[in-house]
């Protein structure tokens, strides 16, 4: 019989593994201690519980964590790191090293069921969901997980389709029983599926990164189909009608697209859509996947729309690009090493 | 539509009409009509009226008396295999419909793969069927749903079937991407709407792109 992984297990769940197993209850505190704090990659190293107690939930558990497979290292010290999920199912995790602050981008799904028309990872399809275990396990298994200062949710995958498993995982990451990482470090980015976002506001206190790409309704169809079910009207009314603290940050994200959202009708459009909401909006450099049909602004562009949203009141900064050289843009390396079964597919 | 209903989504009870197989793990849900929707609109069904609805695509006219949802039994699905099991009488809770992937009166080439054909019978059963084509991928022959119906609106020269796994008279031998990659005559001015699994969203935007299609004239509804 397969044996069950402890990696991306609650408190709450791994009361449940000791209480089965007939342990006391406070074995839970000291997994989860070991886990998540000692980094552990066998229950044998778990000292302080009884031989027995390790004797048991080796009977039935194991760590559960995958190395990368692979690694690509850019020029400006980028690193995409790519993991094995499941069967055949490869994600994206990658490491951002700045002077200020180190991030890790990581991965909620293998692939992408969202098909925004500029998005590599939607390219590849859906494959399934990572579980809690398999979103922590890209910052656990992380060479450089002590020096990662943010965390996002920007990988693979859209997070609020995969909601059981990224609550769980967020739960693990800033609980003090956990990983202990401030809620402040973290940001989680979504298309903007309404009744996830309106959960992940009320039971989380991570940031929200929201992606915008147009502030008009009938332009953001035709490059993200998911404006056809939480239009941005639905998604700007849900967002006013909470109050955020002023620590927890809304952000926009906004790719700019040579000639369909990089003009002035698109400023005053964001002006008149971002009022009454205390946000940013971030602006990001294009740069072309395979096959797309869209180009990228140029920089001159870029700047005089940040300047025009600036001067019209709207926080607004332009992101640094970074690890050009190893198409860090995610879904391209997962992308180039899956392995496409044709065969099972419906159509 | 009000910002309260979507982001809530009220869900109300209701009593199931029929729930019939109509292919090995393929089933028609129908429900009394409770309100008026845009064919292409989508629903959120559960089974508890404080759990987490699904969406589905109306695949039922607009002025029928009953909502119909065409759905397959996912496996590792949370809701579909339960609702496979519901009956006559049983309740359901729903949602009123929602959603802007509308069809219009505009020529138009429908592109479905299994159950995304939802939508597309909506507006073609809504009147739409004037100047549309419908190309229907599936795995194996009884993928096809309404087959009769939908060659009695659009004719069998607007309705094209792709069957991957297996042959039939008029069906198209080969996946639904490779039918559209042999396809020299798309018509650059109508409308594409594409439905179903986000592969072949993905890929069938792609190719027709590739055609010279400008993407702005390709609708795509993915499922989640």
């Amino acid at each position: 019989m397969e044996k069950e992984k402890l990696l991306g297990k609650t408190k709450t769940e791994l009361e449940q593994v000791v209480g089965e197993l007939g342990l006391p209850r406070f074995n839970a505190g000291q997994i989860a201690d070991w886990l998540y704090k000692k980094f552990v990659i066998d229950i044998s190293e778990m000292t302080n519980l009884s031989k027995k107690a390790r004797e048991l939930l080796s009977e039935k558990y194991i760590i559960g964590a995958t190395p990368h497979s692979k690694v690509e290292v850019s020029a400006d010290g980028t690193k995409k790191y790519l993991f094995p999920a499941g069967k055949q199912n490869y994600i994206e995790a990658a490491y951002i090293p700045e002077e200020s602050r180190n991030t890790l981008c990581i991965s909620s799904q293998a692939g992408c069921k969202m098909g925004c028309l500029f998005c590599m990872t939607g390219k590849q399809g859906f494959q399934a969901n990572l579980s809690s275990g398999e979103i922590i396990n890209q910052l656990w298994n992380l060479p450089e997980r002590d020096e990662v200062v943010n965390l996002v949710f920007m990988g693979m995958g859209e997070p609020f389709d995969n909601m059981d498993n990224l609550m769980k995982a967020l739960e693990i990451l800033t609980s003090p029983w956990g990983m202990d990482i401030s809620p402040r470090k973290i940001t989680v980015s979504t298309i903007g599926i309404i009744p996830g976002m309106t959960r992940f506001i009320e039971e989380s206190d991570c940031h929200l990164a929201i992606s915008l790409h147009t502030p008009f309704e009938d332009e953001r169809k035709k490059i993200m189909p998911i404006e056809s079910v939480y239009p941005l009207r639905e998604i700007f009314a849900t967002l006013k009608s909470f109050e955020f603290p002023r620590q927890r940050r809304i952000s926009f994200e906004y790719i700019m697209f040579k000639g369909v959202n990089d003009t002035n009708r698109d400023v005053n459009e964001l002006v008149r859509l971002m009022h009454g909401l205390k946000a940013r909006l971030n602006l990001i450099r294009f740069h072309p996947v395979p096959g797309t049909p869209l180009e990228g602004s140029d920089d001159k562009t870029i700047i005089e729309f940040r300047d025009a949203l600036n001067a019209k009141g709207v926080i607004t900064t332009i992101r640094a690009s970074r690890g050009l050289d190893i198409a860090a843009a995610c879904g391209l390396l997962s992308t180039k090493t899956l392995v496409d079964e044709q065969k099972n597919r419906d159509y | 539509m009000s910002s309260d209903f979507l982001y809530e989504l009220e869900l109300n009870p209701i009593k199931v009409e029929s729930n019939v197989e109509i292919a090995k793990d393929v089933f028609v849900l129908s429900f009394p009509r409770k309100h008026t929707f845009v064919a292409g609109q989508v629903i959120g069904i559960c089974l508890e009226e404080k759990g987490e609805p699904r969406l589905y695509s109306i695949a039922s006219g607009s002025t029928d008396d009953m909502i119909r949802l065409l759905y397959n039994i996912k496996p590792d699905g949370e809701l579909s295999p339960t609702l496979a099991r519901l009956k006559s009488g049983d309740i359901l809770f729903v949602s009123a419909p929602f959603g802007t992937y509308y069809g219009t009166a505009k020529p138009a080439v429908f592109i479905a793969s299994g159950t995304g054909i939802a939508p597309f019978t909506s507006m073609l059963r809504s009147g739409l069927y004037k100047d549309k084509m419908l190309i229907h991928g599936g795995r194996t022959l009884d993928s096809f749903y309404f087959k009769d119906e939908m060659t009695e609106l659009l004719g069998s020269e607007n309705y094209i079937r792709c069957c991957s796994q297996e042959t039939g008279d008029g069906v198209y031998e080969g996946r639904l991407t490779n039918y559209l990659r042999e396809k020299t005559d798309l018509p650059p001015d109508s409308k594409y709407y594409l439905c179903g699994m986000a592969e072949m969203v993905v890929e069938s935007r792609d190719i027709l792109i590739d055609k010279g299609i400008p993407f702005d004239n390709i609708i795509a509804e993915i499922y989640f």
